[in-house]
């Protein structure tokens, strides 16, 4: 059974409805009994870091993500809950969960792309380039576009935590993946079908488990 | 790099298509979901709905298809027309949609912008402008006039001041509709499109004018545009999005081509 972190924070029933068309069983919950009983677990997440982190706090979600990652089980971060699994994020002036060191930084004011300033949110289709293969996104294709729309961008400390990038005046990093975590700045469930197909492949990884 | 969105719109009433739309063997599609299937099958970027249903009581039927649609395509859509308060926006967005729209609803009461970015956050909230050409005067220094009830009002407002106004009201984007383009087929309004983009930091979606896939390409390049919406040219099978993404993308203007 796959569970979706409910924390008030948007996307929720995208996500469930993504999951109902791969035909996979979900329950979505911020009951920590009921998410232990989980196979996988999946953090999505629109809205603002500050506004999430005090929710995750009073419901002592930030500690329980730690001790899931733990178990080696899989767990997947989608937009905001790929940026708030770092140390700290500009947005807000939040401390984060701190899965993974590094912070949420803002795009410049001053993106330009040849002569023109590019638009903050970066919204809309764009590809990945993946510095190795991965379990979660074997199958896709390099011309492969997803969905995306965020002002904030993960930066993790660590090289090896990079997964994949994407170029918007810069190149950021949109895919983290460490262990049996795996997160992205991109909406798999608003990505067509090569983002189904993410979903499939991460219900049907194991993680470290 | 960001590929540029090609969106069709589809004008619902009573929870139905107000035109018929032709597929393939010319099937005639009433239903508005099917149709949004079709063009996610076909490769549309995102699509965006209007409802033009007249009365309030029958309004609960566009709720309806919001969350059939959801449950049948995986792309952001959103769903302008009759969204007149916060209670408005959160049916829609609870029932599937990522975005609404707002347009005569904001001229009347901008608080309703600020609101919605505060409750949903930016991303959620576009801002549909009704725009025609006028005489520059003291009152409209851009020789752009906003108008609202489908053109019939003026309403004494500029638009380029009004596109910078809700960008900092809390706007995420701005669905930009000359009401002289629209329905000609003869190309988009090029230069209100560029003056508005070039002022913005949010992105903007030309609407009105579309009638072959060269209008597009100007629109995306001279006008800076960074979505396209589209209706008649794909209604009426003239065109399908993929040749008009091919048709981009020869043009060296990238588009998503695998979906």
């Amino acid at each position: 059974m796959i569970a979706i972190i409910n924390y008030n924070a948007g996307n929720i029933t995208s996500v469930a409805r993504a999951l109902q068309n791969i035909g996979q069983e979900f329950v979505v919950t911020d009951n920590t009994k009921k998410l232990n009983a989980a196979s996988h677990v999946i953090f999505p997440g629109v809205g603002a870091a500050g506004e999430a982190m005090a929710y995750l706090r009073e419901k002592k979600l930030d500690i329980w993500l730690k001790t899931w990652l733990s178990t080696g089980k899989p767990l997947m971060g989608i937009c905001l809950g790929t940026q708030i699994v770092l140390d700290y994020s500009e947005e807000n002036d939040t401390n984060c969960i701190g899965l993974v060191t590094g912070s949420t930084k803002r795009f410049p004011y001053k993106l330009t792309s040849g002569s023109q300033t590019l638009k903050i949110p970066h919204m809309g289709w764009n590809s990945v380039t993946f510095r190795h293969s991965h379990p979660v996104f074997q199958d896709i294709s390099p011309d492969a576009e997803f969905y995306f729309v965020h002002s904030y961008y993960p930066a993790p400390s660590d090289e090896r935590a990079i997964l994949g990038t994407t170029d918007y005046g810069m190149t950021f990093c949109s895919v983290l993946a460490k262990e049996n975590l795996v997160a992205m700045q991109f909406h798999p469930e608003k990505s067509g079908r090569p983002g189904l197909q993410i979903l499939r492949n991460f219900c049907a990884w194991r993680g470290n488990a | 790099m960001l590929s540029k969105r090609i969106i069709p719109c589809l004008d619902v009433r009573d929870g139905k298509l107000t035109k018929g739309i032709k597929f393939k063997g010319n099937v005639d599609i009433g239903d508005p979901v099917e149709a949004a299937r079709e063009y996610y099958e076909q490769g549309a970027d995102e699509i965006v709905f209007y409802d033009i249903t007249a009365s309030s009581d029958k309004r609960d039927i566009m709720i309806d298809v919001v969350r059939r649609v959801a449950e049948t395509i995986f792309i952001p859509f959103s769903v302008g027309g009759g969204i007149r308060n916060l209670e408005d926006m959160r049916k829609v967005i609870l029932a599937g949609a990522e975005k609404v729209s707002v347009n005569s609803a904001a001229v009347n009461e901008p608080e309703i912008i600020t609101q919605g970015a505060k409750a949903f956050g930016s991303q959620c909230i576009v801002l549909g402008m009704d725009v025609k050409k006028v005489d520059v005067s003291g009152k409209i220094p851009s020789g752009y006039e906003i108008v609202i009830h489908g053109g019939r009002k003026y309403t004494g407002i500029d638009a380029l001041w009004w596109a910078k106004e809700a960008e900092k009201l809390g706007a995420g984007e701005i669905c930009l509709n000359s009401i002289d383009a629209d329905g000609t087929q003869t190309g988009y309004e090029l230069t209100l499109t560029a003056l508005i983009s070039k002022n913005v930091h949010i992105p903007v979606i030309a609407s009105g004018g579309a009638g072959k896939p060269q209008h597009l390409a100007e629109v995306l390049t001279k006008g800076r545009a960074d979505a396209a919406l589209i209706a008649s040219m794909v209604h009426y099978r003239t065109y399908t999005i993929a040749e008009i993404k091919q048709y981009l993308n020869e043009h060296q203007i990238k588009t998503r081509i695998l979906w």
